[in-house]
């Protein structure tokens, strides 16, 4: 029992093995995913509309790589030009939880791919479909729907103020026993 | 045959002197600065270190005469060991004292600022290199990649600029290396002595593609290089036999159009290489492939089989449309 403990214990060290897949090359003959959305949440009869969704958007959603490298595809194809940082401007904001078209990922990756009415382009044969999950699992971080340890941090240039080891040094005050820092604003 | 074998790995080394993308081999003031120095460096403190394993091999072999006192002091041994003692301190003061000086003339050398006539703006991405040529009439200004002409005998400005980590700018050849860095502006400059193709290279490790990360320099007589400039300037003529019009309808209508730009066309992305001439440029994926029809297939087809991680994406074409697209990149000389 004793000689089995360290054993284990060195066991448990086998776990940080497990590493993020990061998949650069995306199956280049997969065509469209297979998904099915309804338009609208209404259907007739008793039950909701009938719809398929794979569950492939999890591979996108959960991983930190594709979610980063939407964080940089946004910003290459230009969403922020209407969508800005997901505060929006012309077009709606990404970040609050109000979903015109439905806001799981596969919604938002058909808002992207076919375009929407009153102003989203459709992307359809512009952006290939990898890439298009990958905008769509950024887009879904804004809002905090996906875990923590997947979404990306705030860029430098979008924090309210320089990093304290950027910014100036301050001046001393002698005396006193509230902080300069803490003082009302001049 | 056994003592031969370390004596060729010896000598192995040697061959990086020569040629192609060698510091060693110097076609401009500032490489020759530089190839100066290293030999000066090795020579001195070569001889350094012959000169001290040959006192060590000395003193290791001198034996004391058997039968004296080792803690006798004689008068005349002492001067003449403080003599020595001395002086070999004060050579070593003078060598460092004289190296650095020379490396502070180097540095001087090389970094002193000087306006080139050409200044170009050199962008490091992850993994190639864009090249703004500058000029005051801004009609004039254009965009290409992975490839910088210059004319021969005149001094070129470099400004290194990068978008996303830190790469390094160097052609070995001609200038020592240069870190190009997000959020500032780094300068070189560039001269070439003798008409010629000089490789540079990434000089810094910025991610899966850094080997693939190369620039070619071609230095040539001033009037081949402003007929270059020429064509470069101008916008991509429209293909006129029917294949190649197919291509650019091909090349209009996929994801191309997203992130490269084709001067002239509808095409104005801006993230990826201008392919305005790219037929005219030697190698394509920044001096990873020579620029060949096959090539270029190769690479819209499976651009992760020769560069993987690199950011350009898989995308679908039928069979069908990849020799017509090969066909029309070719094409824009």
């Amino acid at each position: 029992m004793k000689a089995a403990l360290p054993l284990l214990a060195l066991a448990t060290l086998l776990a940080s093995c497990q590493r993020e897949d990061r998949e650069y090359r995306a199956n280049p003959v997969t065509a469209e995913s297979q998904e099915k959305i309804a338009l609208s949440p209404l259907s007739a009869g008793p039950s909701p509309p009938a719809e398929v969704r794979t569950g492939m958007g999890k591979n996108y959603e959960e991983n930190a790589f594709h979610v980063a490298q939407g964080k940089k595809l946004y910003i290459w194809f230009n969403c922020n030009g209407c969508h800005a940082n997901g505060g929006g401007g012309s077009g709606p904001p990404l970040m609050d939880d109000r979903w015109s078209y439905g806001g799981q990922i596969e919604n938002i990756v058909q808002t992207i791919r076919e375009g929407r009415p009153n102003g989203m382009p459709s992307f359809r044969g512009r952006i290939p479909d990898d890439q298009i999950w990958q905008i769509a699992s950024y887009v879904r971080s804004m809002g905090r729907n996906v875990s923590k340890d997947v979404a990306p941090g705030r860029n430098d240039d979008m924090h309210p103020a320089p990093a304290e080891l950027r910014r100036p040094p301050g001046s001393v005050v002698d005396g006193g026993q509230i902080p300069p820092s803490a003082q009302m604003p001049q | 045959m056994k003592r031969i074998a370390p004596v060729l790995l010896l000598v192995l080394p040697l061959a990086g002197c020569q040629g192609w993308q060698s510091a060693l081999d110097a076609h401009g003031p500032a490489a020759r600065t530089l190839a100066d120095m290293f030999w000066i460096f090795t020579a001195v403190l070569g001889t350094v270190w012959v000169l001290t394993m040959g006192a060590l091999l000395l003193a290791l072999r001198k034996r004391r005469v058997a039968g004296t006192d080792p803690l006798a002091t004689d008068p005349a041994t002492e001067r003449r060991m403080t003599i020595v003692v001395s002086t070999a301190i004060g050579l070593t003061f003078l060598t460092v004292v004289a190296l650095t000086g020379i490396s502070y003339g180097g540095q001087r050398a090389l970094y002193g600022h000087r306006d080139g006539a050409i200044s170009l703006l050199v962008t490091g991405r992850q993994w190639w290199w864009q090249v703004t040529y500058e000029d005051p009439q801004t009609n004039r200004v254009f965009t290409t990649a992975n490839e910088i002409h210059i004319p021969v005998g005149e001094p070129v400005l470099i400004k290194l600029e990068s978008v996303d980590v830190i790469h390094s700018f160097w052609v070995p050849n001609l200038t020592g290396k240069m870190d190009a860095i997000t959020g500032r502006q780094n300068q070189i400059v560039l001269q070439a002595d003798r008409p010629g193709v000089y490789r540079g290279q990434c000089a810094e490790y910025c991610g899966l593609q850094h080997a693939h990360m190369g620039v070619l320099v071609i230095a040539e007589p001033k009037e081949e290089f402003e007929r270059w400039r020429n064509r470069q300037i101008a916008s991509a003529q429209p293909p006129s036999d029917p294949e190649r019009q197919r291509g650019m309808e091909i090349f209009m209508s996929k994801p191309c159009v997203m992130c490269h730009q084709i001067r002239g066309t509808d095409a104005g992305g801006k993230i990826a290489p201008d392919l305005t001439h790219v037929g005219s440029r030697r190698y394509i994926a920044a001096g990873t492939l020579e620029t060949t029809r096959g090539n270029i297939a190769a690479w819209i087809v499976d651009p992760h089989g020769v560069k993987p991680g690199v950011q350009m994406p898989t995308i679908q074409l039928e069979p069908d449309e990849v020799q017509p697209l090969a066909s029309y990149l070719e094409g824009l000389k």
